[in-house]
């Protein structure tokens, strides 16, 4: 009998939560579940089994193989344009506008003169959405009546800076980063502000100069702001959109993956197979970087 | 509070207290998805049948919408029904149109003639309106066509057109002594004399994609005739076939005289440049320089039909894009839908809303033309002359075809007009692959 009675102790003992506890956590633990298998893992899987298909939409799901994505890496003159310009845009975000961030957020947090105004300034572009970027793109750059020919006097022969399909995408990337260099700076300024002053006190006392204390101490105390401005960074350009939907609906020299899905999928061309071909695609290259991400994360984990 | 299923009593003296915020939180979560259920079953209870007829409008510009408020006017006012008119922007109109005729469309919805209408036909999300044309009057045979399905039933109420021809001032031509070309040799002359009077001789933009199409459309029925065109459109005929290889030869021997950098300005830009005396000539549809010229340059503003390439086909074959209206195979109110559809049909239906917007001209041939302007009368004596009419690429074609291959390639020659034949090869690989989709 107390032999029993110890083991019912012994088994009760670690179990501290009831009946109705469970009833609770398989609510709260199954609903987010439950969601993310819906909204998250169910389309994603749709998706990978739709771009195996062709269908429009309407009628019968017919199975094709892998006849979409034949199709699309041999004979869709959109596709590697795609790819080049989403690599340059986040070569652009990446290398040019996140430094430059870094650069004006130090800068900033030196206490230039102004250094309010400035702040407010670089920010701005960052609260305008990108559609209203691509419209004020087109005010400047349009070949006609565009302020910025109008500026260079160049009435007689127009640099067409929208219209043509070798310049028109670095004039895009300037105005993404032009907006993507604001919210870096905003980032990085707030991470400066809590990095302990007395850091670099020490650095100094130790006879570092200036450029060494910024980049061996000041930098990777920033680890966390870094990682984050990587992350928001790699989204960015993987999810640019509408800013060369706004200009000119992402084509001619302005393709991007984002856009190619949308004009198969969500048009009146109800293209969903090969649309979901390019989405896996898009996904594919975002499971790259996010894997990347998540390893370096763990790897992090375990050292600390 | 009495617990039925509880375990030990060493727990339980502090459950009740925090079993009440939980349960709490659990109603809450529950009332918060009823709040997102609510609205949906509202909006299902609200469109029940009779309360009146409903028409779903693409009209999202201001001008168009007025002047179909009239028209609706019109028939409440005749008939003592009241008619709900739910008006999309008309481009999301277009990219739902599948989605919308799946759910709960509207009774009667705006949409274009031709393959655009008989894709939906086909797909059994139209209904058969056959023996209300029977009643119908005052449609000619080609407009009658352009609204049959591939079953050889009606399925479309036209309501007005806009055909596409070569635009240009009056003004102009006159104070230079330019001739009214016929033939394509004089066509190119006339650019060239423009061209050396200091002129762009032809406006041009195609940023949004279509408005190329009108030239293209032109020229391949001018030197292949309609029904190549038409073979072509519905994917019978190769695209590296000499006619087209010829079509994309002619286009770019006329490139020099457009207006350069086409991909980067809209068609309101290319029209401006007409009204501003810029440029010579521009190939668009009625609609869209009659938008764009103030009411005082309208009396200026003239058209002459494309001119003719090849001798056998002459100008027989006209670009005239319809508007107009279907009712859904889901449509609620059928009988309301009927009686509105045979109201639309009607010349006062459609003076309703010419009057309004007279950049357009009404399907029914009994309409009254007293109220039209000179370029209104024109546009009828061209379109009543023509021996074809063909509604305009983006609707003789599929809609995939359009969207994600013919307009890339159109945009792609005028950027690079010298590389045809990679051009026409990459449109047949793409066009193989779409239309072997079913």
């Amino acid at each position: 009998m107390p032999k029993t009675a110890a083991r019912r102790a012994g088994r009760r003992g670690p179990r501290r939560h009831t009946r109705r506890d469970l009833a609770v956590l398989c609510v709260l633990l199954g609903l987010p579940i439950l969601l993310d298998l819906v909204l998250v893992w169910g389309p994603t899987m749709a998706s990978i089994g739709l771009s195996f298909t062709d269908w429009d939409g309407v009628g019968d799901i017919e199975w094709a193989g892998l006849g979409n994505y034949t199709h699309l890496f041999t004979d869709y003159p959109q596709f590697w344009p795609a790819v080049r310009n989403n690599l340059l845009w986040l070569a652009a975000l990446g290398l040019l506008a996140a430094p430059f961030g870094l650069l004006l957020a130090a800068l900033v947090d030196r206490g230039v003169r102004f250094s309010r105004f400035y702040q407010s300034t670089l920010y701005m572009p960052v609260v305008l959405s990108l559609a209203v970027v691509g419209f004020i793109t087109q005010l400047i750059l349009s070949r006609d009546q565009g302020a910025l020919n109008a500026l260079l006097g160049s009435e007689r022969d127009p640099v067409d800076w929208l219209g043509d399909p070798d310049l028109n995408i670095w004039m895009i990337l300037l105005a993404a980063c032009w907006r993507h260099t604001g919210y870096v700076m905003i980032l990085y300024l707030a991470g400066l502000k809590s990095v302990d002053p007395t850091l670099k006190e020490a650095a100094a006392v130790d006879g570092a100069t200036e450029r060494q204390t910024f980049f061996r101490v000041v930098l990777p105390a920033l680890r966390p702001v870094n990682v984050i401005v990587g992350v928001i960074t790699v989204i960015e350009a993987l999810r640019a959109f509408d800013i060369v939907y706004a200009v000119n609906k992402g084509r001619n020299g302005l393709e991007l993956l984002s856009v190619l899905v949308t004009d198969n999928i969500v048009g009146e061309a109800s293209r969903i197979g090969f649309g979901s071909a390019i989405a896996v695609v898009l996904l594919l290259v975002s499971l790259g970087f996010i894997v990347t991400y998540l390893v370096q994360e763990l790897r992090g984990e375990e050292r600390r | 509070m009495v617990r039925s299923w509880g375990d030990g009593p060493g727990e339980s003296a502090h459950r009740p207290v925090r079993a009440v915020p939980r349960r709490s939180v659990l109603r809450s979560v529950a009332a918060g998805a009823g709040a997102v259920a609510l609205p949906s079953l509202l909006a299902a209870c609200g469109n029940g049948p009779g309360d009146g007829v409903t028409l779903g409008s693409n009209a999202s510009d201001a001008v168009p919408k007025r002047a179909y408020a009239d028209a609706i006017a019109a028939y409440e006012k005749k008939s003592k029904k009241p008619v709900k008119v739910n008006t999309v922007n008309h481009e999301n109109f277009q990219e739902n149109i599948n989605r919308y005729l799946q759910g709960t469309p509207d009774d009667v919805f705006t949409w274009f003639a031709g393959y655009r209408m008989q894709y939906f036909a086909r797909k059994g999300l139209l209904a058969d309106i056959s023996d209300l044309w029977r009643k119908f009057d005052g449609f000619s045979d080609a407009v009658k066509k352009q609204s049959t399905g591939e079953d050889g039933k009606q399925y479309f109420v036209p309501y007005y057109y806009y055909p596409w021809a070569v635009f240009h001032r009056k003004g102009v031509f006159r104070t230079r002594g330019y001739e009214i070309p016929r033939t394509f040799d004089q066509y190119r002359a006339l650019a060239r004399q423009m061209q050396k009077d200091g002129l762009t001789p032809f406006a041009f933009g195609d940023k949004e994609g279509w408005p190329a199409m009108g030239t293209f459309d032109y020229l391949d029925m001018r030197a292949n005739g309609y029904d190549f065109h038409i073979a072509l459109m519905r994917g019978e005929k190769s695209w590296t076939s000499p006619q087209v290889r010829q079509v994309f030869d002619l286009w770019r021997s006329l490139l020099p005289y457009h207006q350069k950098g086409a991909n980067g300005r809209t068609w309101q830009e290319a029209a401006q440049s007409l009204q501003g005396k810029k440029a010579g000539m521009a190939v668009l549809g009625l609609q869209h320089p009659g938008q764009q010229f103030t009411a005082e340059n309208r009396a200026d503003l003239d058209l002459f039909p494309f001119p003719e390439i090849d001798p056998a086909f002459g100008q027989e074959a006209v670009e005239a894009p319809m508007d107009g209206f279907l009712m859904a195979k889901k449509a609620r109110h059928r009988e309301a839908a009927r009686d509105l559809l045979a109201f639309l049909a009607t010349p006062q239906a459609e003076l309703a809303y010419l009057k309004r917007d007279p950049n357009n001209v009404a399907a029914n041939g009994v309409a009254g033309t007293q109220t039209y302007d000179a370029l209104q009368k024109k546009a009828v004596r061209l379109v009543s002359g023509a021996r074809q009419i063909a509604q305009f690429m983006d609707r003789d074609t599929r809609p995939d075809f359009a969207s994600t291959v013919l307009i890339q390639a159109l945009q792609q020659f005028i950027g690079d007009p010298d590389d045809i034949d990679g051009l026409v090869n990459s449109i047949e690989r793409q066009k193989a692959r779409i239309f072997a989709a079913d």
